[in-house]
This record gives C-alpha cells, sequence and structure tokens, in this order.
C-alpha cells in the first residue's frame, strides 16, 4: 500500500464537539476506517499521547519542513480577539497566538481542512456581536478571506476544504479524509463554498421523516408533535445542503427525526438566524424562508391546494406526539 | 544552603477536552505553587446577551462537545424554572436517559481514551505491569480501544433515539424532550443498556455490576483488585496501588454535588443526593456560590459575586491575571467537584471511606467514576420500564417577560450550573459555572490557588521530565473539560 495520507488536527475557539462526533464513526470503528482508507493521524489532541514539548517540537518540525504535513484539520474558529491580537487563544507552552501556528503550519500542508462550521465559517464562536472576533480559516461567515484570504490555496492546489456542520456527522469526515487519501477529491468535488459536494448536495430534506406531512403542510405547533416543522417550529430541512436524513446520526437519529428543527448548520451564519430558532418567520402568515430553488408563487399555490387535501388522519397526528390516527382505508382515528 | 527554584511552563496538555497550560515553580525537586491557565476565551456569555431566553437551548450545548447534553439540561432547567414549569414524567426520564447516556460515555472515554494511555508512557518501561498495560492501554494502538471505540458509539444510539443526535442536540427542553418514542422502541433502548452491561461486565469489570457496586471499603477494594487483575478496572487498580496513586494529588478535600437524576415525582430524591462536604455532609446552599474574577482576565467586577449578579467581560492586560477561568467559592472555599463528589455525597460508603482515609486523590475520583458505572445501569433499566406510552413528553408553558431561573445539573465530571434573568422577554444576563471552573480555577483575592493548583504542590519533578507524569495524572483525574472552563 502506499504511503498513508499524515493528518495533524489541531483546536482553536470551538467546542470539541467535532472531534467527539468523530469517534462515534461505525462499522467499522473510527480506528479501522482510518488505517482502512490510508490515513494517519500525526496527532489528535484527544487520541495522541505525546504532549507538551514533544507536540511542540513536532510542531516546529512541520514548521521547518523536516516533517512532511499531508492534511491539517482545524476544528473550532480562528480566535483573532481582542483587537486582532490572538490573545484569545495562545496555544499552551508556546506564548504564541494560535492564529499564527495555523498561518505557518498552513503553508506546510498539502490540504488543509476546516472540521466543522467554525472553522469553516466562525460558527456558533462568531455569534452575537462576535466578542472573540472569530472567523474560519478562509471565510469571515459567507465572505470569502478569514485567516488565510479568499485567494489562498494549499500546496495541492485546493482551496481550504469546509468540512461544515455542528458538528460533522463523522462520515462527512472519513470520507474526505479517504477521498484525499485515494487522489480522488478534486476542485469540482467542493460546492461554491468550498464543503465537500458527497455531502452538500443534498438536502436535509431529503429523507426526512416527516416528508407525508410536509406534502400536505400537516405543521407540528409545538415540540415533540409528529408533524411538519417547517411551518412553525423553524426547520430549514428544504434548504440546507447535507444529508442527515440519508445518513443518520448516532444509529437511526437526526435533528428532525429527535423532534426538532433543522438549524442549517453547514451553511455560514447559522448561528445568527435573525429569529428564535425554534419559531418560523412570517410574512403575511407565509414562511419567509422557503425552499430555495422554488418559485414561491407556485409554493403558496400548491402549499395552499395541498393544504384543503390534507388528510384527516394527518391532522389528527401532526398535532399528536405519538401515531393516533392509522394509515389505510378511512381516516378515523 | 539555598534552595534552588526554577519555574517551568508545561503544556499544551493533550486529551483534556481543550487548551490547558500549567506553571509551576520547583523547589528541591517537587513542585512548590502551580498556576492554571486556561488559555482559550470564546465570550458565550456575551453572545447569549440580549438573546430570545429560548435560543440558550442552541447555543449552550455549543459551549462544549463532551457534555453538550449537560449543558443542554442546565439550560432547560433554568428556563423551565423562569417559566415556573415541570417537565412531563415521560419527559424527565428520557431527559435522565439522555443525561446518563452522555455520562456514561465520558467515563469511558476518559478512562480508555485520555487517562490510561498515560501509563503506557516509555517512562514507566522498567515497571512490572508496563508490558500488560502499554499493550492494552496505548494512545490509539492500545487493544482496548477495539472494543472500546464500537461499544461507546453503539452507546451513543440511545440519544440517536431519544435525541436526534449527540452531541449538540435540541431535543432537552424546559417541558421534557421532543421526541416521544414508540412501543418498539422501548425494546431497543433495553437492549441498548443490556449491551453496555455486558461490556462493563466482561471488559471493564469482569464481574457483575452489582458486586462492584457493593464494594463498600477499600479494604474490599484491595481483595476485589486480587481477583480481577486481568480485567481492565483491575489493571489500574493493580497499578495504582504500585505507584501509590492514593496518595498523589490530593486537593482540598471539600466536595460539592448538584445531586443527579431527578425522579419522575418531584418528592422523590435524586439519585444521587446533593449536598457539600467539609469533614461532613451538609445541605447544600447555592446563595452561597460566589465567582472571583481577581486573577482572571477579566473586568468590570471587583468583588466575588453570586451568578446573577456576575459578569464576564474580558480584559487581555488585567492586573495579577493568570488564566481566563474564573475563581468560584462555595462558601468563600476552594471546593472540588466530579464523581467522587457525587458519590461520596450520595453516601456511597467505598467513596466514604477513601475520601476519609486519603482524601480526594488520582486513585479515588478514578475509582468513583468506575463505581458510578456500575450504578447507573439498573437506574436506566429502571426509567425505561417506567415510560408510559401515549403520555405526553413534552409540557408547554409561554415565557414571561421577566424572570429568573437556576439551572443545576451533573455533568460527568462535577456539577455545572447556568444563571439565568430574563428582562423585556431577552436575556439580561446568562452566567455559567462549569465543573472544570471549579476544579482548575486559578488563586483568588486572598491568594488561595485552585483545586488543581493544590493538588500539584508536593510532586516530585524528575530533573530529566520536563513533563512529569505524575503531573500528567493528576491533571487528568480531574477528568478536565478545557472548553466548559471559559466558555
Amino acid at each position: 500500500m502506499s504511503e498513508p495520507l499524515r493528518v495533524l488536527w489541531l483546536q482553536s475557539g470551538g467546542c470539541g464537539g467535532c472531534s467527539m462526533s468523530l469517534l462515534n464513526a461505525e462499522s467499522p470503528d473510527l480506528y479501522r476506517t482510518l488505517s482502512l482508507t490510508g490515513v494517519e493521524l500525526l496527532w489528535h489532541p484527544s487520541l495522541s499521547a505525546a504532549g507538551g514539548s514533544d507536540f511542540i517540537a513536532l510542531l516546529q518540525r512541520i514548521v521547518d519542513g523536516n516533517q512532511p504535513l499531508d492534511v491539517l484539520c482545524l476544528e473550532g474558529a480562528v480566535m483573532r480577539g481582542p483587537n486582532g491580537s490572538g490573545r484569545f487563544h495562545q496555544l499552551a507552552g508556546t506564548g504564541r497566538p494560535m492564529m499564527d501556528w495555523l498561518r505557518v503550519l498552513a503553508q506546510r500542508a498539502g490540504h488543509v481542512l476546516a472540521i466543522g462550521s467554525c472553522a469553516a465559517f466562525g460558527g456558533v464562536t462568531a455569534g452575537g456581536d462576535n466578542p472573540g472576533e472569530a472567523c474560519g480559516l478562509q471565510h469571515d461567515g459567507e465572505r470569502p478571506g478569514g485567516l488565510l484570504g479568499g485567494d489562498w490555496h494549499a500546496t495541492d492546489g485546493l482551496p481550504v476544504i469546509n468540512v461544515a456542520g455542528c458538528p460533522v456527522h463523522p462520515g462527512w469526515v472519513t470520507d474526505t479524509l479517504a477521498q484525499l487519501a485515494a487522489g480522488t477529491l478534486g476542485a469540482e468535488q467542493l460546492d461554491e463554498l468550498n464543503r465537500p459536494r458527497s455531502y452538500t448536495d443534498h438536502l436535509v430534506h431529503h429523507g426526512c421523516v416527516r416528508n407525508e406531512f410536509y406534502e400536505f403542510k400537516a405543521s407540528a405547533e409545538q415540540p415533540a408533535q409528529l408533524g411538519c416543522l417547517m411551518e412553525h417550529l423553524g426547520c430549514l430541512g428544504t434548504q440546507a445542503h447535507a444529508d442527515c436524513n440519508r445518513r443518520p446520526w448516532n444509529g437511526e437519529g437526526s435533528c428532525i427525526r429527535g423532534g426538532y428543527a433543522c438549524i442549517n448548520c453547514t451553511a455560514p451564519g447559522f448561528e445568527e438566524p435573525g429569529h428564535p430558532f425554534s419559531e418560523t418567520p412570517k410574512f403575511a402568515g407565509i414562511p419567509i424562508g422557503l425552499p430555495t430553488d422554488m418559485p414561491k408563487a407556485w409554493f403558496v399555490a400548491l402549499a395552499s391546494l395541498s393544504k384543503a387535501a390534507t388528510p384527516e388522519r394527518l391532522r389528527i397526528n401532526a398535532r399528536a406526539d405519538h401515531i393516533v390516527a392509522k394509515p389505510g382505508k378511512g381516516t378515523k382515528p | 544552603m539555598s534552595k534552588a527554584r526554577t519555574r517551568r511552563l508545561l503544556g499544551p496538555f493533550n486529551r483534556v477536552e481543550g487548551d490547558l497550560e500549567v506553571q509551576v515553580e520547583v523547589v528541591d525537586g517537587k513542585v512548590s505553587a502551580a498556576w492554571v491557565n486556561s488559555p482559550l476565551y470564546r465570550g458565550f456569555e456575551q453572545i447569549l446577551t440580549g438573546k430570545d431566553p429560548r435560543d440558550a437551548l442552541v447555543y449552550t450545548p455549543r459551549i462544549c462537545g463532551i457534555c453538550s447534553v449537560a449543558q443542554s439540561v442546565a439550560a432547560a432547567r433554568a428556563l423551565a424554572q423562569a417559566q415556573g414549569m415541570t417537565p412531563m414524567p415521560n419527559g424527565q426520564l428520557a431527559g435522565n436517559l439522555i443525561l446518563a447516556c452522555e455520562n456514561m460515555a465520558d467515563h469511558l472515554s476518559h478512562f480508555y481514551l485520555f487517562f490510561m494511555p498515560d501509563f503506557a508512557q516509555p517512562g514507566y518501561a522498567d515497571r512490572p505491569w508496563y508490558q500488560t498495560t502499554a499493550a492494552r492501554f496505548a494512545a490509539q494502538c492500545g487493544t482496548a480501544s477495539e472494543q472500546m471505540l464500537p461499544a461507546r458509539a453503539r452507546w451513543l444510539h440511545l440519544t440517536g433515539i431519544l435525541a436526534g443526535k449527540w452531541p449538540h442536540s435540541l431535543a432537552l427542553q424546559p417541558g421534557g424532550t421532543s421526541r416521544a418514542i414508540e412501543a418498539h422502541e422501548q425494546l431497543h433502548l433495553r437492549v441498548i443498556v443490556r449491551e453496555m452491561q455486558d461490556f462493563l461486565e466482561r471488559v471493564l469489570f469482569g464481574d457483575r455490576l452489582e458486586n462492584v457496586a457493593a464494594i463498600d471499603s477499600v479494604d474490599a477494594l484491595r481483595d476485589w483488585t486480587a481477583k480481577h487483575t486481568d480485567t481492565d478496572f483491575g489493571r489500574f487498580l493493580t497499578l495504582a496501588d504500585a505507584l501509590g496513586l492514593e496518595r498523589l494529588g490530593r486537593a482540598v478535600d471539600r466536595f460539592m454535588s448538584y445531586g443527579a437524576y431527578p425522579q419522575a415525582s418531584d418528592d422523590d430524591p435524586p439519585l444521587f443526593a446533593a449536598g457539600s462536604w467539609d469533614g461532613g455532609a451538609t445541605t447544600l446552599d447555592t446563595d452561597a456560590i460566589t465567582e472571583d474574577i481577581s486573577h482572571s482576565w477579566l473586568h468590570a467586577q471587583r468583588e466575588p459575586r453570586h451568578p446573577y449578579q456576575g459578569t464576564t467581560l474580558p480584559d487581555a492586560d488585567a492586573p495579577d491575571a493568570y488564566s481566563w477561568c474564573k475563581a468560584p467559592r462555595y462558601r468563600g472555599q476552594v471546593t472540588e467537584v466530579g464523581a467522587l463528589a457525587r458519590q461520596l455525597l450520595d453516601g456511597h460508603p467505598l467513596a466514604l471511606d477513601m475520601v476519609t482515609r486519603n482524601g480526594g486523590n488520582v486513585c479515588s475520583r478514578v475509582t468513583a467514576r468506575m463505581i458510578e458505572l456500575a450504578r447507573m445501569i439498573p437506574a436506566m433499566l429502571d426509567w425505561i420500564d417506567r415510560l408510559q406510552f401515549g403520555e405526553p413528553f413534552c409540557a408547554q408553558s409561554d415565557l414571561p417577560d421577566e424572570a429568573q431561573g437556576m439551572g443545576l445539573v451533573e455533568a460527568a465530571r462535577g456539577g455545572l450550573g447556568h444563571w439565568l434573568r430574563i428582562k423585556h422577554g431577552r436575556i439580561l444576563n446568562y452566567q455559567i459555572i462549569a465543573p472544570t471552573t471549579w476544579n482548575f480555577s486559578p488563586r483568588d483575592a486572598q491568594g488561595t490557588p485552585g483545586a488543581l493548583e493544590q493538588a500539584l504542590v508536593g510532586i516530585p519533578v524528575e530533573d530529566s521530565a520536563a513533563d512529569a507524569l505524575a503531573i500528567q495524572h493528576v491533571v487528568r483525574s480531574f477528568d478536565p473539560c478545557m472548553v466548559c472552563t471559559v466558555h
């Protein structure tokens, strides 16, 4: 087998949840998945033996060009504050802002991966008035730029690959690393935000278990109810780029299957929707955020038609937290 | 003869969930003082200000990827108190299950991924227990991960069913949970818990859970160890005995637990009792909690304050500061939190005997987590059995324009508190004290060092090894979560 893909994983302004999610990889487990796809972790903050001076020496070898680095993964946002100083995260033991380390290490890496929406765009760490001056590696929200600048390319020629999500699905990371190891990830495999199309060509809506409720606009009004979450409870599944309902989480789960709205966590700026997350903003009773590529007039027309045709069964079940009316002939509960 | 006095900067510490730096002063080959620095500041309390209070359910779990559910539960409880509502019994039970799932997954991650790999370091190569320990627990390549990783991933299916995903679920609501399960799923939940029981009994303990939970003294634990040397817990206890880990990392021996896992009725006591400990157990008084920022890179607060009145505003040039972490105190005193505190305040006889003999230390902190794992399974099976199909999982209530609420919960690594104040329907102030904020606090205005800072004093530091292994054990014995510590 050819040389493994050597990966350095660093964390900065985030919660570590993408690493925790990565450990949820199954069939096979994370370590088996990595080794079978030709990926070697040079260092990972939660998993590696070496710490302290051994780790700093590893970073220095990479900076000096004495240790080849195929992939640099950053989890968590780049902390630029306060006042651009980077002092909100100085890498322990080095007295040096993490953003400085990242700038230097990125130049040495064949590929650079932003793991999770914080590293990609700033994410939740950039919420509110962004007190930490957080940004992504190559994006500041949806604007290209961030730490490395919009025109930056890694030595392999690709921009920062934004494996966005909050957290990431383990499969999004292991698939992307496996593609890199196999040499099959080209620029055409990335979407307009440089996210891997392997999961962002899908919408969260695809495979949604509430699809029948959606079709007939039979909507839930409160948490735990079975109906569609789009009309009242803030669900953005018809707009969110991800395969969460085709590739379930933790066995059989997803946000929508868990009874709560998709908050479009793979998108830049998801952390500041401009309205309460669990409430659908409306204008004249019609949700403002409709499916992106559907003419609004058609949507409204079809919605009112399908609402008029809603089977009694769906109308009842949409506002129940368990199936009350069974499918079959007749719609009596 | 003058004493050789040097200072060393240690870090980054990995396998601590976040970034950590420790400075130690060494006199005559021993740590004479320590300063613990949490080097990352993100500003969640600032981010939350002015938001719709319900949005705390989205933001606060994202403080931490390993205590995500605990953060959700704390936020949901703070909101529930502000709304004056009680969760539906089904929601309470499901919430307990989701939280227990995270806490137990964290105990396993800590033991197998974060803590035990240090005993596979080459510094121990000459010890009689080294070969088997290294083969079993070496980071990434030890044989334990082949069993532990699939067991942990499978275990989190419980949360996949009950809460959609882990981490960062929105299923935990003030009125209960957003996922009412179906009858056949009760069976699935039972199977998942029984599978974990099987892993614990076969791999971790080599014994039935009730026998482990019934170990009632240090002497009984020693007898148990002698019969279970070829199990993972037995391997730890064997090397802990050889290294004298029960005499390593003693802090202040004052403990606190918020109490864990409320039962479906408020009249029943929680599964693990609340309380504080200072030589004996007393009732917990949350009004006695304050935070001091005299050594934190923060400003705008001169006196220690109760978190309802607290502020969190960064100042990287604050005088005397050396950490982004605040210094929480209970009755003005440094206090340790975690599984040992939880088991001690619940009156578990082994925890009591361990603390009576040698206080909080590396061995007792790890042992308490293992005891807790053994005690959780029967409770979880009981909660699953008590779910009532057809009954609601989530209650509804309007949010008042002006209110306040406190949400207390026990995360794997100790007590976590949220203090929320609402004005004009928006968050006026939101303050969070995480478990590791307690354990890894900096000095307070009196100059009293935090729990870890005190636990490190006296540790011999070999001249050859910059990062002495003993320091690693003490740091990780607290199961620190640095991203929670400063948020």
